[in-house]
């Protein structure tokens, strides 16, 4: 897959611009996302009132460094957090909020698969660790939400990003680009393990 | 009240610098990894965002990973040396570096889920003291996320899955599983800490040291620096490839160590370190003052 394959992606995000993706291609994208993590999913997942409309939008698992400058907020480091966390919720709030897009890091379970395929939805996988690099994407940060309750890392932030960029690590047919590669690695696990043995 | 001042300050620096700028080993790594890529691969394109993340941080005096992890001070003092003035400072100084934004807030109280505002709370941060004949102090910091610490294993030979017996061959075996297992939800590629023996508790805490050594050392111990070789050229056949999405490099370095075990008990200890190996030493006087970066 070479870069030259780039999809740019404009909130809010239609089933038009989502579904035709596929796992393996790169994305850009541009708008508003919503940082979630482990307390606001348990939190949505239990019924809990979600304080923006999330119907085709952005969940980023995300708990970001942000600090108060000059009375505004500003995003000191913005990478992916591990998204296997929120498998247990993700799927229910996916499917009664209509999100669109998520963004993470890692592997996803097959619930999580399944409801991509049943919501027109996409996870999308950002570079762990390059918090930097995804803090400069932020271009505002427009409200946090659950700030007091919940601490900075877990709050759910507003955040404007400007060509935001990922991969797309399951597509809405449910095929994913993890897997893919996992399945080799333990193929080639079974041979390495019969080769030869390691000898004092 | 001056003593705590020029020890709080030198520290501080260290976990600044730990923060925001990787060490140059590492980096070297990373840039070796990029240019065995395959050109407009997937591999290649995170191992780029990687090398313009790490310059950004320092650019940008910010933490190169918004998980700035758990913090693991090594010290090694003169004899008699008072060790929890230095447990005090150290606090002092993780204190001020929350509030300067160099940590995020991240230590949680594990029965009522709050953030502490402060990241000193009970076993936060971590210490070990080594005392020496020495007249200045070393200080090693390392930063480790939580990404990462997750994909940890340990094992108990022998094990039935995979026909590994309680050798050598056994421990590569165990070493490789725990590769697989991790794929790329470490974020790789990463660097493997792992010890041979122990118990439970030494087990990790001697895989977690081996992130003490150099990238591109190799243990002193003949087998264990041979082993150390056969699991690198190993990974690199797993195709697993930066987060996971395939290609050359799955990691960056085994480091491998040995303590003595139980008959009963055969422990092989695997630690993940993510690509952020976030590592700086420094050398201080015995009054705090800076002397000179590892």
């Amino acid at each position: 897959m070479a870069l030259t394959d780039l999809r740019k992606l404009s909130y809010p995000f239609s089933a038009e611009q989502i579904t035709p993706l596929r796992a393996g291609q790169f994305v850009l994208l541009n708008g508003l996302l919503y940082t979630a993590r482990d307390r606001m999913h348990k939190y949505l997942f239990e019924g809990g009132k979600s304080p923006v409309d999330l119907a085709n939008s952005a969940i980023y698992h995300c708990g970001p460094v942000v600090i108060r400058k000059d009375n505004h907020w500003v995003v000191r480091a913005a990478g992916p957090t591990t998204s296997l966390r929120e498998e247990p919720y993700l799927p229910r709030i996916i499917k009664e909020h209509g999100v669109r897009v998520v963004i993470g890091k890692g592997s996803m379970g097959k619930a999580t698969e399944k409801a991509c395929m049943s919501g027109g939805c996409v996870y999308l996988h950002a570079v762990g660790g390059a918090a930097q690099v995804l803090a400069d994407k932020v271009t505002a940060v427009k409200e946090v939400y659950f700030g007091s309750e919940f601490g900075p890392a877990e709050a759910m932030w507003v955040l404007e990003v400007k060509d935001f960029p990922a991969i797309v690590a399951i597509d809405s047919r449910g095929h994913s680009l993890l897997k893919v590669v996992q399945s080799t690695s333990r193929t080639q696990l079974r041979k390495l393990i019969e080769a030869d043995r390691f000898e004092a | 009240m001056k003593k705590h001042v020029l020890w709080e300050a030198s520290l501080f620096e260290l976990i600044r610098r730990t923060s925001v700028d990787l060490p140059a080993d590492v980096e070297h790594a990373l840039r070796r990894a990029y240019k065995n890529e395959k050109k407009d691969s997937r591999a290649r394109w995170v191992l780029d965002t990687i090398l313009e993340n790490i310059q950004k941080a320092r650019d940008n005096d910010a933490p190169l990973c918004q998980d700035t992890g758990s913090l693991i001070f090594h010290f090694q003092v003169p004899l008699g040396f008072d060790t929890n003035f230095l447990m005090a400072a150290s606090r002092m100084a993780v204190a001020r570096a929350t509030r300067f934004g160099y940590l995020r807030q991240n230590t949680i109280d594990s029965l009522t889920g709050e953030s502490c505002a402060t990241n000193i709370a009970h076993g936060a941060p971590t210490f070990y003291f080594e005392q020496c004949a020495r007249t200045t102090v070393d200080v090693h910091l390392i930063m480790k996320g939580g990404g990462c610490e997750n994909v940890g294993r340990q094992y108990n030979l022998p094990n039935e899955e995979l026909s590994a017996g309680r050798d050598l061959d056994g421990v590569r075996r165990c070493i490789l599983d725990a590769i697989v297992s991790a794929q790329g939800n470490g974020c790789a590629p990463g660097i493997l800490g792992v010890c041979i023996g122990g118990d439970r508790a030494t087990g990790y805490e001697c895989s977690k040291a081996q992130f003490l050594r150099k990238i591109d050392d190799r243990s002193p111990v003949k087998v264990l620096g041979r082993l150390e070789d056969r699991i690198m050229k190993e990974a690199k056949q797993l195709a697993i490839g930066p987060m996971g999405f395939g290609g050359n490099t799955a990691l960056l370095g085994v480091k491998i160590g040995a303590l003595s075990r139980l008959p009963a008990s055969f422990f092989v200890t695997v630690s993940y370190m993510c690509w952020a190996f976030r590592r700086r030493g420094v050398l201080l006087s015995a009054r705090g003052g800076f002397k000179k970066w590892h």
